[in-house]
């Protein structure tokens, strides 16, 4: 897809007629709809206990604080352990990292290789992987847990990364053939003409034209696994529980009074990784969601 | 030249982790599953055969039954729901307006968020003891009750609107898309025409943006037979068990219950159901050659 397909054409208009009242009125509304949630939590978080407790939602704090955001980070409890919601926080780094690089270097060999060398069976292949980016991963959940027991990595480091790069091969193969798809097969050709291999080709002619479909790679998977619930409840193991399952624990965790300011604190902690992302990709999220979406 | 096989040979070595991944991951995987729902397995696979004794259980369970009756108030809410919220915001949008990019951007957001987070978020807007319905009471309506998070015949409903929350901006950013690519002579032929604008977009334009609309109804469909993050913030199943999802059935009867050989009946069943529903789009999308390509 072009960007520049994206921008409004012809000229805009400069009277303030009933009707572009009305439009201006509906995306105001709307806007208030989309935010409004947003601006509850970020209040809630900063309200003490005995102003909540009044059940204005809606209203400003009188007496600000940013101590559930304090104890939100550092000494809520998931469970038995107060250490807040910054281990979940490290924990999803560990798994962001290895599960971003190698479903995206392997999504980008294997995108490359479906659409230039065609070997046999790549119609097959392509069309089981498309397949599994649809179908509920209930079912392929307890064979999966059994297998991974089997070579040791349930419940470990290496076996989520294991899952993420598995189920984030669907998407990052489809970007990158359909991205492929797009080169001139000529150049192909003619680096094959060349003498130039299979890797040669890749490293040197395909990886540097491929920056921005990784780009739009990157920002999918940072967010698809930062957001990610069941896997990282499944399979990463007490120790490894990712930012959301910690979330979802320091919530659910009643001992006494539920303190909403910190719970909104930790939900906006963890919220905030892929909202950065969000805000500073800015069209090239949309870019993701058009490629992932359509067909590149 | 060398014969194909040998040129392709790195081409295989490069797609072994790939094979790898479909042989085991998901075709021994889904296998397995199957398999495994024929069997009376309780917590650890046992191989004996007791025929279709798990299926017949699981359409016993009222459970299972509230889970797929769920599923389809809740789907056809939601996609309804962010479909036409959606594509009025992108009409919207569209108007040649001021600030477009901050509008877009608020419209959005909440698609780059998790779905954990949307369902706490709305939990707490919506208890009914300290949110909306309290404050709209302090605010001097006494009366005002909105108390649908608790009521077993309305939580679902509460869902679906998180939800549309969440993925109308998805909707939105698709059939903006599309939009933008309408050519501005049919915009012109109209006005000569003297056709009213919402008769153009009723008649014309949402037809020449079905392409876009079935790759949002896809999308969207996918996401709501996945649904369990956000039932599992937003009211955990209950109250009692009026918004169990299919999803959330199968976890519970995989890890909690120790019942696999249900849950496995139980994900065979979401396994075919969407394979029923997709095989045709896929097929039409993907494999039919060049002149099938929509959008």
């Amino acid at each position: 897809m072009s960007t520049t397909t994206m921008e409004p054409q012809g000229p805009r208009p400069t009277r303030l007629t009933p009707a572009r009242i009305g439009v201006y009125a509906f995306l105001v509304v709307s806007a208030a709809f989309f935010l409004l949630p947003l601006y509850v939590m970020l209040i809630t978080s900063i309200k003490p206990m005995a102003e909540i407790r009044l059940g204005n939602l809606f209203s400003f704090p009188l007496a600000p604080t940013i101590e559930p955001w304090i104890k939100a980070w550092t000494y809520a409890c998931t469970g038995v352990n107060c250490d807040g919601i910054k281990v979940g926080f490290l924990n999803s780094f560990r798994i962001l990292v290895p599960s971003v690089i190698v479903s995206i270097a392997l999504g980008a060999t294997i995108g490359y290789a479906l659409s230039f060398w065609r070997p046999r069976g790549a119609n097959f292949l392509f069309a089981v992987l498309l397949l599994g980016a649809f179908i509920p991963y209930q079912v392929f959940l307890y064979p999966l847990v059994r297998m991974l027991s089997t070579v040791g990595l349930y419940n470990s480091l290496p076996g989520i990364v294991v899952v993420h790069t598995i189920f984030g091969l669907p998407l990052m193969t489809l970007l990158f053939r359909n991205f492929y798809a797009g080169i001139p097969i000529d150049l192909f050709k003619a680096a094959r003409v060349d003498g130039g291999g299979f890797w040669a080709i890749f490293f040197r002619l395909m990886l540097p034209l491929s920056t921005p479909i990784i780009i739009v790679a990157v920002i999918l998977q940072v967010t698809g696994i930062w957001n990610d619930f069941l896997f990282g409840l499944i399979f990463a193991g007490r120790e490894n529980f990712p930012m959301t399952v910690e979330l979802n624990n320091v919530v659910n965790t009643t001992t006494g009074e539920r303190e909403y300011n910190v719970n909104m604190a930790a939900t906006i902690l963890t919220a905030l990784v892929p909202l950065i992302v969000y805000f500073v990709s800015g069209r090239w999220f949309v870019r993701g969601i058009a490629a992932g979406a359509v067909k590149g | 030249m060398k014969p194909r096989f040998f040129r392709s040979i790195a081409a295989q070595i490069a797609l072994l982790p790939a094979w790898l991944i479909v042989i085991f991951a998901y075709l021994g995987t889904i296998a397995w599953t199957i398999r495994i729902s024929f069997t009376s397995t309780k917590v650890f696979p046992t191989y004996d055969f007791v025929g279709l004794k798990q299926y017949e259980r699981l359409f016993a369970t009222e459970r299972w039954i509230i889970s797929g009756q769920n599923l389809f108030i809740f789907g056809a809410c939601f996609i309804i729901g962010c479909l036409i919220f959606g594509f009025l915001l992108a009409v919207f949008i569209d108007q040649k307006i001021r600030a477009e990019s901050v509008f877009r951007t608020i419209f959005l957001y909440p698609y780059a968020m998790s779905f954990i987070v949307t369902g706490l978020v709305w939990q707490w807007t919506l208890n009914p003891t300290l949110g909306v319905q309290q404050t709209v009471r302090n605010w001097g309506w006494q009366d005002f009750t909105f108390d649908w998070l608790v009521r077993g015949d309305r939580a679902i409903y509460v869902i679906a609107i998180a939800g549309i929350w969440q993925a109308s901006g998805l909707v939105m950013a698709i059939l903006l898309a599309g939009l933008r690519g309408v050519d501005q002579e049919l915009w012109k032929a109209a006005k000569v025409d003297g056709i009213p604008t919402w008769r153009v977009y009723l008649h014309i334009i949402v037809p020449m943006l079905s392409p876009m609309f079935v790759t949002a109804t896809v999308l969207l469909a996918t996401a709501v037979v996945k649904v369990y993050d956000l039932v599992i913030a937003l009211t955990g199943g209950g109250p009692g068990i009026s918004t169990e999802v299919p999803a959330k059935f199968v976890i519970d009867y995989l890890f909690n219950r120790q019942n696999v050989g249900l849950a496995t009946a139980a994900s065979t069943v979401m396994f075919i159901t969407v394979l029923v529903v997709l095989a045709p789009w896929l097929y039409s999308q993907y494999f039919r050659g060049q002149r099938g390509r929509g959008a």
